[in-house]
């Protein structure tokens, strides 16, 4: 995915200037980080250049000028192409709890690893309340709903990979042995 | 501080001589929405059956609005959880003789109230988990879903004080589960019912207001500001 199909999948819903496109993206898609507006002018560049959208007059709204763009009939194909098209899964989930948990069981033993991921559990259970109570809210938009319960599956999916993780590290490494009585000085 | 409305100390169970409980102490607060997790075999079904009256644990105290539940005998227990506490089972123990509304009745015929406005007091409370539409089908007729919702309403029927939910959603899929919390979340709110879950399941868990983890029998003190080992280890 790139910012390019998702402006042009914006655009395809009616001509826009690029402060339209940054209001419109940040409030349909609330979980994913506002778009920058250099992120934006870039990204409509490149796509001019390759034909997907052009140019089509300016509009003074509030003071400065502002571009509005068009997607054109080659910038609709790519973005029906990209529009059909599964992903495949990437090769390395990125799992940073996973990265702490092994130094600190390399580190510091099997307890600071196992401890570890118990806070960082509570961490992410913490946030799951908070999601799930906005989610459960008669008052939240859809959009909202669907940003939360795709949070939700993900938190709920490190926590469990936490407590197998934890129970794994407890379970199947031995306890550190113990911590030989210095010797009285003689 | 306001006393809480019900709280375990160091409590202790054993069946047989596999320890269950090893000197747990939790405390629910009026209205409050507890969830109680841990792995399975952790202990935290026991402990609800020890808040909840249904054992006497083999040490400490199990005290609700005041009074010292694990010394009452067997049968004030009994009564107080036929009015004050409610409990919920993953599955159901709904009655599959009896139509839905029947089985919301039951808690409240079998402390006397009568027929007519037992049925009243049912459909009101099935109305508000969206099942009062089903009061005259009969659990088979009805989804895993909404059985589950005729539960909760019977769990709630007798506007106990506390309800506790062991597994509430069981084999439920998401959005049957989410419905069944969802309401029972929203409810228990309204009427200002505490609410202890008991669950394996964090989805779940995220609906209550705070979250206690049993492990091996102990609570899992897993505070992530507490001062860590890591905070005093040594790297070498």
């Amino acid at each position: 995915m790139s910012v390019g199909h998702v402006l042009m999948g914006l655009l395809a819903e009616r001509d826009q200037h690029g402060y339209e496109l940054k209001q419109l993206h940040d409030a349909t898609f609330p979980a994913v980080r506002p778009m920058a507006f250099g992120q934006i002018y870039a990204a409509l560049a490149r796509l001019t250049t390759k034909g997907f959208v052009e140019l089509v007059g300016t509009e003074r709204v509030d003071g400065p000028d502002r571009r509005v763009y068009r997607l054109t009939e080659a910038g609709r194909a790519e973005l029906d192409r990209w529009l059909a098209d599964v992903d495949q899964p990437t090769d390395y989930a990125a799992n940073p709890f996973a990265v702490k948990a092994t130094l600190l069981l390399v580190l510091l033993g099997r307890d600071a690893a196992s401890d570890y991921l118990r806070r960082q559990r509570a961490v992410l259970a913490g946030r799951m309340r908070v999601l799930t109570r906005r989610r459960s809210d008669p008052a939240t938009a859809l959009v909202e709903v669907l940003a939360a319960d795709y949070a939700i599956a993900h938190l709920a999916a490190d926590i469990e990979w936490m407590e197998a993780a934890a129970e794994r590290v407890t379970d199947l490494v031995p306890p550190p042995a113990a911590t030989p009585t210095p010797q009285e000085p003689t | 501080m306001t006393s809480p409305l019900l709280a375990g100390r160091a409590l202790v169970y054993s069946y047989g001589n596999t320890p269950a409980l090893r000197g747990v102490s939790v405390e629910v607060g009026r209205g409050e929405l507890l969830a109680v997790t841990g792995p399975s075999g952790s202990g935290k079904s026991t402990l609800m059956l020890c808040l909840a009256g249904i054992i006497v644990p083999d040490a400490g105290t199990v005290t609700f609005a005041g009074e010292q539940v694990n010394a009452a005998s067997e049968a004030e227990r009994s009564r107080l959880r036929r009015t004050r506490i409610g409990v919920l089972f993953q599955f159901g123990q709904i009655v599959p003789e009896l139509s839905c509304a029947e089985n919301v009745m039951l808690p409240l015929l079998l402390s006397g109230v009568r027929r007519r406005p037992a049925r009243t007091a049912a459909l009101n409370w099935m109305e508000r988990f969206d099942v009062a539409e089903l009061a005259d089908q009969h659990p088979g007729e009805v989804s895993g879903g909404q059985q589950q919702r005729v539960a909760v309403a019977r769990a709630m029927v007798t506007e106990p004080e506390v309800v506790f939910a062991d597994e509430p959603t069981g084999a439920l899929d998401q959005l049957a589960s989410e419905k069944v919390m969802t309401q029972l979340t929203r409810v228990a709110r309204d009427s200002e019912t505490a609410v202890v879950v008991i669950t394996h399941d964090p989805r779940i868990a995220a609906f209550a207001d705070r979250e206690v983890v049993i492990r091996d029998g102990l609570l899992d003190d897993a505070d992530p500001v507490a001062a860590s080992q890591v905070a005093s280890g040594t790297i070498r």
